[in-house]
């Protein structure tokens, strides 16, 4: 079964590209669109196929373990409910010509690569590779930040863009010292940049070098992920970009920032020396959350306030991840799936309902559930599912988050308990106008796609109420071996 | 390794920090341009050298990267870029030369003692390669702060860029580096075309916060 399975690793990287190759060169809008779904739907079968076969030995660059197949599973997923979603939304932005069918062109290609980017990130077992991986899916996402070519895309791709490159410019940096603490033991040459070789050694490397390289790869991948202070790009990115980039952005390409700081964070841990990592993520992850949940208060545009919102999952994340330990490693993994699938989601209603709107002003977008109950109500769902409300999946993960914490280190908890409290807060005051108030703006009927939307909320909604027993103990494994 | 060789390696990587001080006192377009194709040329030395010791020939390659686009197209084609703005007459100092300078031998200083303390048993080389090369990094990041011009910020990009090269290469064998100065070639190469055909001038056009929320969509 080797061989089947090591052919299901390559689809899940070839299928985007070859897709990628065909759409470039397709005139048609309408069978591009179809074509990027079949093609993100193909690639996603083959991730699950994953699960099922054996797995194939770690080579020199390619590696597929317990740990990055919950992330491509996930980001196979919500690249495919995402191109399903992408779809109809693309269409409308024909018809109202922000688009033209040669930006379309453009975009469903690069949509293509950056899947594959964001793939490769997750199977390379070379740190090498993943860093050009990361570096592919970042370049690619600003391209389609500025797709709409206004004053203010432009801006918002280009802080992305200098940001985003002094990030990776000092995760390199990093890399390289990793490369430098893994030589004198591992020898010269591709060894010392693979990471099961790196892991299995680890114990032997200087520790000095290591802390020195941690610090440089959590600020330069940090910078991805979203962390406070270095998160100026997120919010503009995703409020200038496409709708379904916004999801894409927020459901997937954090997630891969955060993979490789989760990689390198058991890599110290195997270090019996070395500076612990925990401390500098728990700092960064609450800082970034109660950061983000006063930010959520002052929002008036609608795609930046969700973007606020991400900022602040992700601090929360880090910071389980950062605590460690099985239960708190099971909640961030817990945690960090939720949130992809419901701000997906979100994302989703909201590109539809600013698509209607004509605006993304909270203020002028009013009572929807009374205009347009399928939206107003996915939204209704959405929101309270990502402020934590039970008894959505949501709810759970951050509940064992803060029970972990306090059975742990209860001081940690209050201001943990504190930030989410107060991006609840928020998120229910902006909720309550925009779903239930005085209808305003434009009430077209809409043409949305609402099978994306609403099978993420089921899943959130059935994994809040009931988590199959073998999704349990996959995800417990996994949560061992983050230590 | 001998003397002289270890000398000349010193002396071009030390050359680099010294070409990216002249960045920071730059205040013309065209001067700091220069003083970049300056720091590309040393970079190249560098790194040629690099493979010549190393006995390594990739990073030939590397070396051929650094002078071709670096030191050559990009330069001629920044001077160009500005020249179609308009804007080849621009004074810009963000903040002041000397304070600059003062912040520029603190960070080189702060990298000097965090890269020999972590590393005492590293080959020597390597290891000041590693200081040296985080120095660059950081006046890098310094230029790009201090300026406001989406030009100067991409200069100081590349030159940050270039300790990295400088970082990869003096790490002995370390694989994938040509790779990774290809990858860094394209990226630089979309900025600058970014750049042109965007029309991109400044960061903010202005510093009024009231324009500025109005830019984000931040309006009340």
């Amino acid at each position: 079964m080797t061989a089947f399975s090591l052919d299901a690793v390559a689809a899940v990287l070839l299928i985007p590209v070859g897709a990628a190759a065909l759409l470039a060169t397709l005139p048609n809008y309408r069978i591009t669109a179809g074509l990027n779904v079949a093609a993100s739907l193909l690639t996603l079968l083959a991730a699950v196929s994953l699960l099922v076969t054996d797995r194939p030995q770690p080579g020199q660059y390619l590696l597929v373990d317990d740990l990055n197949i919950v992330f491509i599973v996930l980001n196979t997923f919500v690249g495919f409910t995402t191109s399903v979603f992408s779809a109809s939304y693309i269409a409308h932005e024909l018809d109202t010509g922000r688009l033209t069918a040669a930006n379309l062109r453009f975009y469903h290609a690069m949509y293509q690569i950056m899947m594959f980017g964001m793939n490769l990130a997750f199977v390379s077992n070379n740190i090498g590779l993943m860093w050009v991986a990361v570096e592919l899916a970042t370049l690619t996402t600003v391209l389609m930040v500025g797709i709409y070519r206004t004053h203010e895309a432009l801006e918002a791709a280009w802080k992305y863009f200098i940001l985003g490159s002094v990030g990776i410019a000092l995760a390199l940096f990093g890399t390289i010292l990793v490369y430098m603490a893994a030589q004198p033991i591992v020898g010269e040459g591709t060894n010392a940049m693979v990471w099961t070789v790196l892991i299995e050694h680890a114990a032997r490397f200087d520790p000095a070098l290591l802390n020195v390289a941690f610090v440089f790869l959590l600020l330069g991948y940090g910078t991805k992920v979203g962390l406070a202070p270095l998160h100026a790009w997120l919010p503009d990115a995703h409020a200038e970009g496409p709708t379904p980039i916004s999801a894409v952005l927020s459901g997937l390409l954090l997630n891969v920032a955060l993979y490789a700081v989760l990689r390198f964070k058991l890599l110290l841990a195997a270090s019996p020396d070395a500076i612990a990592p925990g401390p500098l993520m728990i700092t960064m992850g609450l800082t970034s959350l109660i950061f983000a949940a006063f930010m959520l208060y002052r929002r008036r545009d609608i795609k930046r306030l969700f973007a606020y919102s991400s900022i602040e999952h992700m601090g929360i994340i880090v910071f389980a991840f950062g605590m460690g330990g099985p239960l708190a490693n099971f909640a961030g993994l817990l945690h960090m799936v939720m949130h992809s699938l419901t701000k997906s989601a979100i994302f989703f209603t909201v590109g539809h309902i600013a698509q209607i709107k004509r605006t993304q002003n909270i203020a002028d977008i009013r009572g929807l559930t009374e205009t347009h109950p399928g939206l107003g109500w996915a939204l209704v769902i959405g929101v309270v599912a990502i402020a934590g409300l039970p008894p959505l999946g949501i709810f759970m993960s951050e509940f064992l988050v803060v029970s972990s914490t306090f059975a742990r280190q209860p001081l940690l908890a209050m201001p943990l308990v504190f930030g989410i409290l107060l991006a609840f807060g928020a998120l229910l005051l902006r909720l309550t106008g925009v779903a239930f108030g005085e209808p305003r703006g434009s009430t077209a009927p809409a043409e949305a796609s609402y099978v994306p939307m609403y099978s993420h909320l089921a899943l959130v909604f059935a994994a809040g109420i009931y988590l199959p027993p073998p999704l349990v103990i996959w995800f417990q494994h996994v949560a061992n071996l983050l230590g | 390794m001998n003397g002289l060789t270890f000398d000349i390696a010193h002396l071009l990587a030390g050359g680099l920090v010294l070409v990216s001080f002249m960045m920071l006192y730059q205040d013309r377009l065209f001067a700091l341009i220069n003083v970049f194709a300056l720091h590309a040329i040393v970079l190249a030395l560098s790194v040629a050298w690099q493979a010549y010791i190393q006995d390594a020939h990739h990073l030939y390659v590397t070396a051929a990267i650094a002078l071709i686009f670096k030191a050559i197209i990009i330069p001629v084609g920044l001077h160009r870029i500005i020249q179609r703005l308009g804007i080849h007459r621009d004074i810009e100092t963000a903040v002041g030369i000397g304070p600059t300078m003062l912040a520029g031998i603190g960070l080189v200083t702060l990298s000097m003692v965090l890269m020999l303390r972590v590393t005492p048993d590293a080959d020597p080389l390597a290891r000041e390669d590693l200081a040296f090369a985080l120095s660059i990094i950081l006046l890098g990041l310094l230029v790009m702060v201090t300026r406001r011009n989406a030009v100067s910020q991409v200069v100081g990009f590349m030159s940050l860029e270039n300790g990295l090269v400088l970082a990869a290469t003096g790490a002995k064998g370390m694989p994938l580096v040509v790779e990774i100065s290809v990858a860094f070639s394209i990226l630089i190469a979309f900025i600058v075309i970014g750049v042109f055909l965007f029309r991109i001038r400044e960061r903010f056009d202005t510093v009024d916060v009231g324009a500025l929320d109005d830019y984000r969509g931040e309006h009340r």
